[in-house]
Order: structure tokens, then sequence, then C-alpha cells
């Protein structure tokens, strides 16, 4: 209990700071709508290809999106000391990992709740009864890649050339949900059966627990000074 | 003193290492027959199998000395690591290059996106990433715990993307010798196992001595990091 009380404080902080700043979340709702715009020039989006074509589309976006989120998202913490401060803190450093995660998480699931419709109307994709279940996949990989970036983010802090590095580590590691993700928001967008998506979704829960675990058993390692 | 010997039995394992290469070599370039479909094209296999399974138990002693070193914080361990996905990366490569020698006779293309070639693909990067991230971290201590870390997360990662990239596609010749119908001495002319085998051999002997080559140059980096520390302070 004093876990998630502790760990749901430290993401009050960091929402606090971020409604304040708004740094990351417009910035990555820029990236988001403008990676759209460019998939256009670059692919030449038809109308009757849109709905094949978004599996991937949307989640590249996301994935760029999330990539620009993590590079921001121990920022304020560099300043001023403020990390040997918060690990000075009484509080569980696996719960500073946690509400890192979850918060990285909430930028990401606005972003989407953003891009995914938007890019039902720019490209007249008609499915709309199909949007809830593609987010839901798009949510789960979220996890995923919010719980592996995190863990990342941390652990580059101390390199040099960070901004080029973390994206390097990240995405060959998190091509299970990329694959997972993609093949089964098309299963969903094809109205396939059931059984073809499952085994998606198993994969997206065993990554999402496997690495969150993980990531509780190491971030105390990661963040000691 | 301990130095000598070791010097005397790695000079020793050097040795046995090249012999057992040559002899590997000549039964499975000379003595082993050509295979029924694929002829002389074939014999490649007795590089490429040995060279992909060092580059897995490569990776794996990168996970056990992470481990290791979380647990202990002994530098030995941080060193093997290293010195492991180092040589796993040098080994993964290999593998692909070979693959691709290859494949382009037999498939007619250099590479495919098929499950096992893009699983090692990704492991080369995954291990390269490491190696990247280990040179551009100065501190020593904190450099070995990140290289720690992502050498156990990339090791857990690896059944995941095993079997995504399998549920993807697959391609790649199914396995041949291990079979579950068939003991491998029933469908795999002797000779040809009687090779492979000598070659999985002489890799091993070739890994484990540069393994002790590697770890050797990083107890002297680390050496020569403490004295100069030491002049400094």
């Amino acid at each position: 209990m004093a876990f998630l009380r502790q760990a749901a404080w430290l993401l009050w902080k960091d929402l606090l700071l971020e409604l304040r700043r708004r740094e990351s979340l417009i910035a990555m709702f820029f990236f988001g709508a403008l990676l759209l715009f460019i998939f256009n020039f670059a692919l030449d989006v038809e109308r009757a290809k849109a709905t094949e074509m978004a599996p991937g589309l949307l989640w590249l976006a996301v994935v760029f999106c999330g990539t620009l989120g993590l590079m921001q998202l121990f920022q304020p913490e560099r300043e001023n000391h403020c990390l040997e401060a918060l690990l000075i803190a009484p509080v569980d450093r696996a719960a500073i990992f946690v509400a890192k995660a979850c918060f990285n998480l909430l930028l990401m699931a606005l972003v989407e709740i953003v891009v995914f419709p938007l890019y039902w109307v720019l490209f007249s994709v008609t499915a709309w009864d199909r949007l809830p279940l593609v987010f839901l996949y798009g949510l789960l990989g979220t996890v995923g890649f919010s719980v592996l970036g995190t863990l990342f983010s941390a652990l580059t802090l101390s390199a040099r050339g960070r901004e080029i590095l973390l994206p390097l580590l990240i995405l060959p590691l998190i091509i299970p949900i990329v694959l997972a993700t993609i093949r089964g928001m098309d299963a969903i967008l094809r109205n396939a059966e059931l059984a073809e998506s499952l085994p998606w979704l198993n994969m997206l829960i065993a990554f999402d627990v496997i690495f969150l675990t993980a990531g509780i058993l190491v971030f105390d390692w990661v963040v000691e000074t | 003193m301990a130095t000598k010997e070791l010097k005397r039995s790695r000079g020793i394992l050097g040795s046995l290492t090249l012999v057992f290469i040559a002899v590997g070599l000549y039964f499975g370039l000379v003595k082993a027959p050509p295979d029924a479909n694929q002829g002389d094209l074939q014999r490649i296999m007795y590089l490429h199998i040995p060279s992909i399974l060092t580059a897995y138990l490569s990776f794996f002693i990168v996970f056990v000395g992470s481990c290791m070193y979380l647990w202990k914080r002994e530098q030995r361990d941080d060193i093997l690591a290293r010195s492991a996905a180092e040589i796993g990366v040098v080994f993964t490569a290999l593998t692909i290059i070979e693959g691709s020698i290859w494949g382009r006779p037999t498939w007619g293309v250099w590479w495919t996106w098929d499950a096992r070639l893009t699983l090692t693909a990704i492991l080369l990067i995954i291990f390269a990433g490491y190696l990247m991230l280990r040179s551009l971290i100065e501190d020593e201590e904190r450099g070995a715990v990140a290289g720690a870390v992502l050498g156990i997360i990339g090791f857990l990662d690896i059944p995941l993307i095993h079997m995504s990239v399998y549920w993807w596609r697959t391609l790649h010749q199914p396995p041949s010798i291990l079979r579950p119908d068939k003991a491998p001495w029933e469908n795999v002319h002797p000779a040809m196992l009687t090779a492979l085998a000598l070659n999985f051999v002489a890799f091993m002997l070739l890994y484990f001595y540069l393994l002790s080559l590697r770890i050797r140059v990083g107890e002297s980096e680390a050496k020569a990091q403490r004295a100069v520390l030491e002049g400094t302070a």
C-alpha cells in the first residue's frame, strides 16, 4: 500500500510539472500529427489502402513520439541535482520507476487518443467501431514500451551522446511489441477471427509483465550513485 | 608465479585450437561427402552452425557474467561479460556473412526476412548496442552496472523476439540434424556428423582461446586505470 501511495505521489509531482511547463506533451502531439503528414507524402496513402496501412503507420508514429518523450523523461531530475534529492528521500526506488513509467504511459496514451482518430479522419478510414480495440492493442504495447523505455532512459543518464544511444538500445529490444501490436491491430481491422490475434495479445501481456517485473527488480541498481 | 603457468596453458589452448581447426577443415572440405541436393555448397554448414552456436554460448556467458556482477560486484565478472559480448558480436556477424554467402546460390538472395535470420540480426544489433553503451559511459562502475542490466534484459528478451519473429514468418530450411522423427545418425551421413562435431570442437576451443586473451586485455586495462588513479591521487 505504502508503495502505491509513494508511486502515486511521485506521479502527481511529474503531472504537476508537466501541467505547468507543457513541454513534452505538446511536442509529442505536434510530432505525431506531423508524422502522419510526412507518411502521406512518403507513401501516398490512398483511401483504399489506408485501413491496411493503419497499424504500421500508427505504431511507427507512436514509437517515434514515445522516444521523443523518453529523452525528456528524466530531464526535471537532471536539473539542480533533483535526482540525488529523490534518491535520498525515504521512498522505495521501485516506486520511482513505476511512477516514471506510468507518467510516460500517460503522455503516450494521450497522444494516441488524438493521433489515432486523426489518422481515421485524414485518411478516411470508415471502421470507427474497430477503434476501441485498436486502442487496446496500442495501450498494451505502450505499457511495454514505457516500462523498458523508462529503464533505459535512467540507465543512459550518465552516457555521452545519450540522445542517439537511447533509441539505438530500445528499438531492437521492443521488436516483440512492434510485431505484436501491428499484427494484432491488423487482425482486428481485417475483422479476422479471434484465434488469429490472440497469440499477439498474449505476447503483449507477457512482455509487459516480464519487463515490469525485471524493471522493478533492477531499478535500484540503475540509479545508484 | 601463476602468470607464467597461465601463459603456458593459454599457449597450449592456442595450439590445440590450431590443430582442431586444421583437422575440422580437412574433414569438412575433403572427408565429408557433398550434399545430395546442394553439392559442395552445403560445406559452408560446417562453419555456419558452429559459429552461431558459439555466438549463442557467448551471449549466455554475457548473461551469467552480468548476473554475477550485479550480485557480487567483482570486476572480473564484468570483464568476463564485456569480453564475451565483444566476441559474441564478432561470431554473430560471421554467421550472418556465411549465411549470406550460402543463401545467395541456394535461395537466390543474399538476405531474406526469415525468422531465424531476423533473430540473428536483432541479436547483433542488441549486443552491438551493448558495446556502444559501454564505450559511451566513462565512469567504470556505472558503465559496468549499465552493461549488466542490458546484458540481462537483452537475454530475457531473446525468447520473446524468437517467438514473435517465428509467428511472423519462417522460410529457413527446417533443422535436418535434430529431427523429432529420426535419430541424427539415421538421416545424415556419419562423415558429415563427424566433420560438424570436429568443427564444433574447433570453434569452442577458438572461442575460449579468444575469450582468455580478451579477458587478459580487460584485466590489463583495469590495472592501468587503477595505476593512473593512484598516480593522480
